[in-house]
């Protein structure tokens, strides 16, 4: 049924001038109540009927995805916006900004150097962001079975903080990262505010409007469930090993494995559609 | 000083072109700010940055069209390309549009048109939407295609150009955020549409579908009879 609301607008977590003088009212009103609803509307319009009917939002973006082999199923651009907006949008407060708290400091003194690295780092990415699109503050856990797109981050940063911009409404969901901060860089988040002067903008959103509380409790989320994850896999090994000992001489050794595979690829699918950007 | 040194070597980078008209003259279509910012500020800075990769690029000395065909690299675009094609492709906008324009176009752009796409209407209704399905920043172009000796209707992200795959450029509309959030926000039908009827040049048009009619011959064959 076309009617059908499938998928939510979200609320704002604040009033829409509660961002101000950083974010307009008028930037929050069209952004969020416009630009955010008609992506919200047209996914809607489009999974009546379908085979994303009532999945989930998460789970909705990542099967469309299509791993990134081809082009992304055709709900994967509103859905991943609707789900990108939600994120930004829970990465600021008003009264935002300042120094991130000690524990969040030490992860980012660790992997970035100090604060003032980060923040380089951060609006350089969001500089050279050619075109619409995002950059991000993501925790790269652990390698991950179940994603089998390609990060562009190299693989030996596993369980580190890194930095990535994407492309209209790609995220770092998609290449199993946890993100932890998203700042808009498509045009329309600053233009009426701070027409051509992105790096303004990215500097104020940074330095007043980030909400570092909500950065360091997705991290604490994200490390545990890659700890979760990383014992789940030693688990996995084991008993794929053992089975493969068992079966070994009985000549059947391949099926049970291929079994398991599948399985563990369904429950982190679960997993990672489970980190909604409004609970995450 | 030149005349202090032996041999002096000469240089010459890329300018910014100037719109054919003033800044306030797509008003209300088109705001002089936005106009200011467009040109002043994003086109500008395409041309810097163009400028500043290639004193150090071995891409110097191309021309600007050669240079884009040559950066795009099949596919795999240089570090060059996004400047150089948004240089060029920002020209070739402003210079798309006119004070005064919209409305139908005559005589044998007409009738080229009404051959490859059936009817006016239908043009500008392909027109609206191709633009309209873009996803992200780009552009939606009136091409003339080489091979298919026809005028076709593309969109394009970012500052990819349909130069590039060897079409012929006739028209081209900025769809980029910073082209039309001033003056429409997220209504990019009404930018489109008041871009199709009341600032596209046809007088342009014209001079450029003479030009491509040097390459591409659209009507038959004109085969000698004995």
């Amino acid at each position: 049924p076309e009617d059908v609301v499938w998928i939510k607008q979200q609320p704002l977590p604040y009033p829409l001038d509660a961002l101000e003088p950083y974010i307009s009212k008028e930037t929050v009103e069209q952004h969020w109540g416009v630009h955010q609803q008609m992506h919200v509307d047209r996914l809607n319009g489009m999974i009546g009927g379908s085979e994303w009917e009532g999945m989930s939002l998460g789970q909705m973006m990542l099967a469309s995805f299509n791993e990134g082999r081809e082009q992304p199923h055709p709900p994967f651009f509103h859905a991943a916006q609707v789900w990108n907006h939600d994120f930004y949008w829970r990465s600021m407060k008003p009264g935002g900004g300042g120094k991130p708290p000690e524990r969040l400091l030490k992860f980012i003194n660790r992997d970035f150097g100090s604060y003032e690295l980060m923040i380089q780092q951060f609006v350089d990415a969001a500089l050279t962001q050619f075109g619409s699109g995002w950059v991000w503050l993501s925790y790269k856990g652990n390698k991950l079975p179940y994603v089998k797109s390609r990060s562009p981050i190299p693989s030996d940063n596993f369980g580190k903080l890194v930095i990535s911009k994407t492309p209209n409404a790609i995220n770092p969901v998609v290449w199993g990262h946890s993100p932890l901060l998203a700042v808009d860089v498509w045009e329309h988040a600053y233009y009426l505010d701070y027409e051509d002067r992105r790096a303004e903008y990215v500097s104020e959103v940074l330095e007043k409007l980030v909400s570092w509380e909500a950065v360091e409790s997705r991290l604490t989320k994200a490390v545990i469930r890659a700890v979760e994850k990383d014992t789940h896999l030693t688990r996995r090994v084991q008993r794929t090993k053992q089975r493969l000992a068992q079966a070994n001489g009985q000549g059947r050794a391949n099926r049970p494995r291929a079994r398991e595979g599948r399985r563990t690829g369904r429950q982190g699918e679960e997993e990672v559609a489970k980190s909604s950007p409004v609970e995450a | 000083g030149g005349l202090s040194r032996k041999f002096s070597k000469v240089v010459s980078y890329y300018s910014l072109t100037t719109p054919p008209y003033k800044l306030d003259a797509l008003e209300p279509y088109m705001s002089r700010r936005t106009v200011e910012l467009h040109w002043g500020k994003h086109h500008q800075d395409y041309v810097d940055g163009l400028n500043k990769q290639l004193a150090t690029s071995p891409l110097y000395g191309y021309t600007l069209e050669e240079l884009i065909k040559e950066a795009y690299n099949n596919g795999n675009p240089l570090p060059e390309y996004n400047n150089a094609a948004q240089v060029w492709n920002h020209h070739f906008f402003w210079e798309s549009m006119q004070p005064e324009g919209g409305g139908l176009p005559e005589g044998g752009v007409l009738q080229q048109i009404e051959k490859d796409f059936g009817s006016f209407t239908n043009f500008r209704e392909e027109f609206i939407r191709s633009a309209l399905q873009l996803l992200g920043s780009g552009w939606v172009w009136l091409v003339l295609k080489r091979n298919e000796r026809k005028l076709s209707v593309v969109h394009t992200r970012n500052a990819i150009s349909p130069l590039a795959f060897g079409d012929i450029p006739i028209i081209n509309l900025d769809l980029w955020e910073h082209a039309y959030y001033l003056d429409y926000k997220d209504d990019r039908r009404t930018y489109v549409t008041n871009f199709m009827d009341h600032l596209i040049s046809w007088h342009t048009v014209t001079l450029r579908m003479m030009r491509a009619e040097s390459f591409v011959n659209l009507g038959e064959p004109n085969i000698p009879v004995a």
